[in-house]
């Protein structure tokens, strides 16, 4: 291994201590501070108005369907992926790479070009009871859409390294495909499947541009959390928009917290 | 979040010494995988292929003159310029600064590491509008540094800067973990100094991450929206971004410009992921 000279190694050590720390650290650390300067009593009460609170139930119900949406079909279409050949697999899995690097803005768009009560689509599911756009399964759909590939992407190398023997070996002795399944493989992935749903809950919570779309971003409404930030910050309610930014900020660090403390254990095990 | 992951190793090993398909682990579809892959790829479609292929046919839908009339709109132009160059300008600081970063957290051990480790990956899961709100602490009109740059065209390179961060250092990361010294300590023994063996030896084999690293983020760089909401002030003409201008065309009930535009940004969406995918394969192909 190279050891670059001392003098050296002080500076880069110092340059990206610096970097990431003018950049990340020390505004994440004001915002906490601007939040808890007033009080407990400032930041409760601004927890309780209606506005937040209705905000986090939306974030919280589009967060728990993106997560178990993406959870079953991210898991169903790793295994098809790694395990199946069929016509078309190479570019599926380049299009199912896609969600992640579209704008929010355009998902939004997307979405609301089909959906919308004044397409054919929108049209038709409105006639049977479903409003999409302008309402939760609008939100539900756009928060899906962005999270999709993360568990995917971490199952897909994992299934592959782990390879197919054990499977092939229950599956000679007798186990039926669903056994194979619960006691073979998703015991093997079981990490991956973690730290892709910790990533989706993460990437679910934190969804703003494409929500703000299809939402409509009614206020009292439609607004999940992220979107009652921007509206309370406008609207010069400050300590509003920092205690549900800290809250969510929590929300984030908590979660790449959990995935770099689990990451180690695996490699030792 | 490795963007270099290797999609098939032991496949790919297995066709080159026996020289045929790894039968074994690839089964065709049975009946009850043919009906998982049918509902799979139906949500797939109905979530994300028809709702983005109904964009590309909307923008194409006023033809070719009212596509390039909305793409060149002046305010449209100076947006898309704006966010091209900072784009560029920013992937431009991630590959040195995301390389250093990575090299520091990988071959340097000093207290408080492992927190560094952790807050790289603080601009992937903070929500964007609160990225926002976390940099005009710093750099907004209350700054304790006493720089404002709110409302600025230097508050868009900031904010694509934040959320940009971790995509070259995850990416380079990895590679440099798994990086054989023993070249390194051969080029040292044969004279080589330190910056020789980084040149030559070392950045040759980071090359390949970093370009996928350095594309995630032009990526991003182009389709951020969120960030810039608090912070750049959207000012037409000035701090207007590509997304900010789509949205305007949709909140205006312009859906054939937001489709343009929104097409120009798929096609350069798609045009960086087929590139990963590509480099992808010749890495993994160079490797076994």
């Amino acid at each position: 291994m190279i050891r670059e000279p001392k003098p050296v190694r002080w500076v880069l050590r110092l340059f990206v201590i610096c970097y990431v720390g003018l950049l990340v650290l020390w505004p994440v650390f004001l915002v906490a501070q601007r939040t808890l300067s007033p009080g407990w009593q400032a930041v409760v009460s601004s927890l309780s108005s209606p506005e937040v609170l209705l905000g986090l139930r939306l974030t919280g119900i589009a967060t728990f369907w993106s997560v178990l949406f993406n959870l079953v079909f991210g898991v169903g279409i790793s295994l098809l992926l790694v395990r199946y050949e069929f016509r078309g697999k190479r570019l599926l899995s380049v299009l199912l790479d896609l969600p992640l690097s579209v704008s929010p803005v355009v998902v939004g768009l997307a979405l609301m070009l089909v959906y919308a009560k004044g397409t054919p689509v929108g049209r038709f599911l409105y006639g049977i009871g479903y409003q999409i756009i302008f309402a939760t399964p609008g939100i539900v759909l756009a928060t899906t859409f962005v999270a999709l590939p993360l568990v995917i992407r971490e199952v897909v190398p994992v299934l592959t390294e782990i390879g197919d023997d054990q499977e092939v070996a229950a599956r000679s002795l007798g186990a039926s495909g669903w056994q194979t399944f619960w006691r073979v493989t998703l015991p093997g992935i079981k990490w991956a499947v973690v730290y892709g749903v910790v990533l989706t809950l993460a990437r679910s919570l934190g969804e703003f541009g494409a929500v703000k779309v299809v939402s409509g971003n009614i206020s009292l409404q439609t607004q999940t959390a992220t979107l009652v930030v921007q509206d309370t910050y406008q609207d010069f309610q400050q300590q509003t928009a920092y205690t549900v930014s800290l809250l969510l900020t929590l929300a984030a660090v908590l979660c790449i917290t959990v995935v770099a403390l689990l990451r180690p254990k695996e490699k030792l095990s | 979040m490795t963007a270099v992951a290797e999609l098939d190793p032991p496949v790919e090993a297995a066709k080159r010494k026996t020289g045929k398909p790894y039968v074994e682990s690839r089964r065709r579809l049975g009946t009850g995988s043919r009906v998982g892959l049918g509902v799979a790829v139906l949500w797939f479609s109905l979530l994300v292929l028809i709702p983005l292929a109904v964009v590309v046919g909307t923008a194409a839908a006023g033809g070719a003159g009212q596509f390039l009339a909305a793409l060149t709109n002046a305010q449209t132009l100076n947006a898309i310029g704006l966010t091209v160059v900072v784009s560029l300008a920013v992937t431009a600081i991630n590959v040195v600064s995301g390389t250093i970063i990575a090299w520091v957290l990988v071959r340097d051990r000093f207290w408080g590491r492992s927190l560094l480790n952790v807050v790289i990956d603080i601009p992937f899961a903070l929500p964007t509008i609160v990225a926002g709100l976390v940099l005009l602490s710093l750099y907004g009109n209350n700054s304790p540094l006493g720089i404002n740059i709110a409302n600025t065209r230097w508050a868009v390179a900031l904010a694509i800067a934040f959320v940009t961060l971790p995509f070259v250092v995850r990416a380079v990361q990895p590679v440099l973990e798994e990086l054989d010294v023993d070249v390194e300590e051969a080029a040292a023994c044969l004279g080589a100094g330190p910056f020789a063996t980084f040149g030559r030896i070392v950045l040759p084999s980071l090359a390949p991450a970093i370009t996928s690293g350095a594309a995630l983020s032009f990526a991003r760089g182009i389709s951020e929206y969120g960030s810039m909401v608090l912070l750049s002030g959207n000012l037409p003409n000035r701090t207007e971004v590509v997304s900010v201008r789509v949205l305007t065309h949709i909140e205006n009930g312009d859906l054939a410009s937001a489709a343009a535009l929104a097409t120009g940004m798929l096609v350069i969406a798609a045009a960086v992921i087929v590139a990963l995918d590509v480099l992808r394969r010749t890495v993994a192909r160079r490797d076994s």
